[in-house]
C-alpha cells in the first residue's frame, strides 16, 4: 500500500475517496444497514480502485512529474454516476464512477461471446433483453485539464455553481469550466517580473461554499486574501486581507516558516474560515480581518524544538484541517500518529492516536497526552519520544455524522462516535 | 575536547575549566547558532532534487530565513564567510554538535560587540528564558578577553561577501525558475568552493532527506565533476562538452 496523500468524503458521506503517492484513487462505500448484518452499519468497504495519474517526464525541463495525487474533490451528484476531480502537480482529471449491474443479452448480429454471427444464420429479429449481472464499478476519465500550470498544483475547489472550479499552484490560480478542457482563465497571478524578488507563494485556495464569486487563498507569509471575481477579471487586488499581527515577544528566525498557512477551509455555513499553520489552527470571522476569533494550539510543545524540526525538514510538513458537519468541532493532525479535535463552544479538546496497537475494531480510543513539563505522568508521552515520521497530514469528517477518516502514512483509519 | 585556552566565567568564579568538562553542558553562543542555522539553510537551498522539481514554497521560506539572518548579521557587523566544518550527525534534540564548539581560534574572535539579544529566546532549545539570558551573560563575558587576540580575527570585506552571497541566492532562484541541464554547475561556478566542504557537511545533515536523486552532491566538491545517476543529465553534459570542443577548435 502506498502513502495516502489525500482523503475526501463526498457530499452525502456515503463515499470516501483516497489518493496516494502512486497515483491511485481508492473509493470506499458505506455499507447500508441491513437486518441480516446489523453490526455492519457504518463500515466502509472498497468500492472502486483506479489509476488516476501516471508518472510523466517533462522533456523540456528534464524533470519528472510525480503521479502523486495532491487533492481530490467530489462534485455534487446529479445523476446515477459519481464525479470527482483528482489532481497531481500539473494535471487535473475529471473521473466518472458508474455502476453497471445489468447487461444486454440476445443481440442479433453477434453471439453471447461477442463473435459475429453469420448473416444467413439470422432468421428472425429479436429485441435484446437486459439481464442482471454482478455489480461492476467502472471509472472512466471524462475530462483532462492539462498544461495550465507551470508550478505545482496545491489546491482545487469546486464552485457552488457546480459548473466551474479553480486550481491553484504556487504562484497562480486558474478558473476552469468543467466542460472546457482547452482553456482556463487566470484569476490570480503573484509571480514577480523578476523571480529573484519572490518572497511569497500561494499555499491553498478555496471557493466560498455559497457565494459563487468569492474565493480565498492563503500564503506562505501567513496571510489570507479574499477575492471577488465580480470586481475585476484578474483578482490581484484582494477584497479582504486577513492577517494576525505578529507577537514581537515570540519572534525568531523561524517565525515566518511556522506562520506559513498549510490549509484553508471555509465552514459549512460560510461565515467562518479556518487556517492551519505549523503550530496552531485559527478560526476567522470573514467580517473581521485584523485577527482570528479563535486560536487553538495543536502542539505548542514543539515551539522549543523548531531548530531541530527545521533541520530534519519536519517544519515544512503541511497539515490539513477540517470542520465537522455542524461547524461545532474542528480536527487536525499532528506527529506520532496523533490527531486532535477541538470543540469550539465548550473549549474541550482531545488528542487521539491512529495506530494498530490502539485501534482494535470497535474498541474505544483512549485519549493521549503529551508530557510538557519535567515530570511524566503515567501514560503520558514525552516530546522526545514522539515519532516525527508518523505524521497525520490528512483527515476528513463525514458531512453529516460523527465519522472521521484519518490517514496515517499508508493506512486509513475510520472512527465513529460511539452511539449507545 | 573543549576549546583550548578558552576561559569561561562560570557562576562559581574564574576558573579554567578545561579539565572539569564532564558534567558541564556547553551552550553555544547566539552567533554560533545563527551561523549554523545559516549554514544549514544554504545547504538546504542548494540541494536540488535533480529528477523532480524542488518544492518552491520550501525554497522560498528557506531563502527568506537566510535573508533574515543576513540582514541581522549585516546590522551586527558580524557578517563574514567562515569556512565552516560540518555539524556532524545531529540528533533530533541537539542543534549543534560539539564539532562546532570545538572550532579553532578564529571563532574566539567572533563578536567583538554584543548586540542586544532581547528578542532571542526559546528557539534554540533552552526551555526557560532564564537559561538564554544566562548564556548571554556567559558569552559576553567570555568574549571580552578574546578581543586581545585581534590578530586572529578574520573579517573579510562584508560588502563583498554580501554581494557574493546575494549573487548565489539569485542564482539559486534562477535555477529553480528554469532548470537547465547545467544549472548546478552554473550555480557553483562562481561560489567559493572551500565554503562547501560537502563530504563532512552533509553526512549528518541530510540523513533524513531524500538522497536518491541527489547526485548533485558530488558537484559540490568540484564543479567539473558531472557524475550523475541520471542518464539524461549526463548525456546533456556530454553534449555540452562536445560543443565546447567544437567551438574551441
Amino acid at each position: 500500500a502506498d502513502i495516502i496523500s489525500t482523503v475526501e468524503f463526498n457530499y452525502t458521506g456515503d463515499l470516501l475517496a483516497t489518493g496516494d503517492k502512486g497515483g491511485r484513487v481508492v473509493i470506499f462505500q458505506r455499507e447500508q444497514e441491513t437486518k441480516s448484518r446489523p453490526l455492519s452499519r457504518g463500515e466502509y468497504n472498497v468500492y472502486s480502485t483506479f489509476q488516476s495519474h501516471e508518472p510523466e517526464f517533462d522533456y523540456l525541463k528534464s524533470l519528472e512529474i510525480e503521479e502523486k495525487i495532491n487533492k481530490i474533490r467530489w462534485l455534487p451528484q446529479q445523476n446515477a454516476a459519481h464525479f470527482l476531480l483528482s489532481t497531481n502537480d500539473k494535471t487535473i482529471k475529471l473521473w466518472k464512477i458508474s455502476e453497471r449491474d445489468k447487461r444486454a443479452e440476445g443481440y442479433n448480429l453477434k453471439d453471447e461471446d461477442g463473435r459475429l454471427r453469420e448473416p444467413f444464420r439470422v432468421t428472425e429479429l429479436r429485441v435484446p433483453t437486459l439481464k442482471p449481472m454482478d455489480l461492476m464499478v467502472e471509472a472512466t476519465p471524462r475530462r483532462v485539464f492539462a498544461n495550465a500550470h507551470t508550478y505545482h498544483i496545491n489546491s482545487i475547489s469546486v464552485n457552488s455553481d457546480y459548473a466551474t472550479y479553480l486550481s491553484a499552484d504556487d504562484l497562480r490560480i486558474n478558473l476552469w469550466h468543467l466542460e472546457v478542457t482547452n482553456r482556463s482563465f487566470n484569476i490570480v497571478d503573484i509571480k514577480p517580473a523578476n523571480m529573484e524578488e519572490l518572497t511569497e507563494v500561494i499555499t491553498a485556495a478555496e471557493f466560498h461554499p455559497n457565494s459563487c464569486s468569492t474565493f480565498v487563498y492563503s500564503s506562505s507569509k501567513g496571510t489570507i486574501r479574499l477575492c471577488d471575481m465580480r470586481s475585476s477579471a484578474l483578482c490581484d487586488q484582494h477584497s479582504k486581507f486577513f492577517e494576525e499581527p505578529e507577537d514581537p515577544s515570540s519572534r525568531s528566525f523561524f517565525s515566518e516558516i511556522i506562520s506559513s498557512i498549510s490549509d484553508v477551509k471555509f465552514s459549512h455555513s460560510g461565515r467562518y474560515m479556518m487556517t492551519r499553520d505549523y503550530l496552531s489552527v485559527k478560526v476567522w470571522d470573514l467580517n473581521m480581518e485584523n485577527r482570528p476569533v479563535e486560536t487553538y494550539q495543536v502542539h505548542e510543545y514543539l515551539r522549543s524544538k523548531l531548530c531541530s524540526l527545521y533541520e530534519n525538514d519536519c517544519i515544512f510538513d503541511k497539515f490539513e484541517c477540517c470542520w465537522n458537519g455542524t461547524d461545532s468541532t474542528i480536527m487536525t493532525g499532528s506527529y506520532n500518529n496523533f490527531f486532535r479535535t477541538f470543540e469550539r463552544e465548550t473549549h474541550r479538546d482531545i488528542t487521539l492516536e491512529a495506530s494498530r496497537e490502539s485501534s482494535k475494531p470497535r474498541a474505544i480510543l483512549k485519549p493521549r497526552k503529551v508530557c510538557t513539563t519535567g515530570k511524566r505522568k503515567k501514560d503520558e508521552i514525552t516530546v522526545d519520544s514522539l515519532d516525527f515520521n508518523k505524521k497525520i497530514l490528512h483527515t476528513a469528517w463525514h458531512p453529516m455524522e460523527n465519522i472521521i477518516a484519518v490517514a496515517a502514512t499508508n493506512n486509513l483509519y475510520l472512527f465513529q462516535e460511539k452511539v449507545n | 575536547m573543549f576549546m583550548r585556552g578558552l576561559k569561561r566565567k562560570c557562576f562559581d568564579g574564574e576558573e579554567d575549566i578545561e579539565g572539569t568538562l564532564a558534567g558541564i553542558k556547553a551552550i553555544p553562543s547566539y552567533n554560533l547558532q545563527r551561523q549554523s542555522l545559516l549554514d544549514m539553510s544554504l545547504v538546504k537551498l542548494q540541494l536540488c532534487h535533480m529528477l523532480v522539481e524542488p518544492n518552491l514554497c520550501r525554497s522560498v521560506l528557506i531563502a527568506n530565513t537566510v535573508r533574515q539572518i543576513q540582514e541581522e548579521m549585516t546590522q551586527d557587523g558580524t557578517w563574514q564567510m567562515i569556512n565552516t566544518q560540518s555539524t556532524g550527525q545531529a540528533s533530533l534534540d541537539r542543534l549543534v554538535s560539539t564539532d562546532i564548539l570545538c572550532r579553532s581560534s578564529r571563532d574566539q574572535a567572533e563578536g567583538k560587540h554584543v548586540p542586544a539579544y532581547s528578542t532571542f529566546n526559546k528557539d534554540f532549545e533552552s526551555d526557560q528564558a532564564q537559561d538564554s539570558s544566562e548564556t548571554m551573560s556567559t558569552a559576553s563575558s567570555v568574549q571580552a578577553p578574546r578581543n586581545l587576540q585581534s590578530n586572529v580575527w578574520e573579517m573579510e570585506n562584508p560588502q563583498e561577501n554580501k554581494g557574493n552571497f546575494q549573487k548565489s541566492l539569485d542564482q539559486i532562484f534562477e535555477t529553480l525558475e528554469n532548470k537547465s541541464p547545467n544549472s548546478v554547475e552554473d550555480l557553483f561556478s562562481e561560489v567559493d568552493n572551500s565554503y562547501y566542504d560537502l563530504d563532512t557537511m552533509l553526512t549528518g545533515m541530510m540523513s533524513n532527506t531524500k538522497m536518491g536523486h541527489c547526485d548533485s552532491l558530488e558537484t559540490f566538491s568540484s564543479p567539473t565533476n558531472t557524475a550523475s545517476n541520471s542518464n539524461c543529465k549526463s548525456d546533456l553534459n556530454d553534449l555540452d562538452h562536445i560543443v565546447e570542443i567544437l567551438v574551441e577548435s
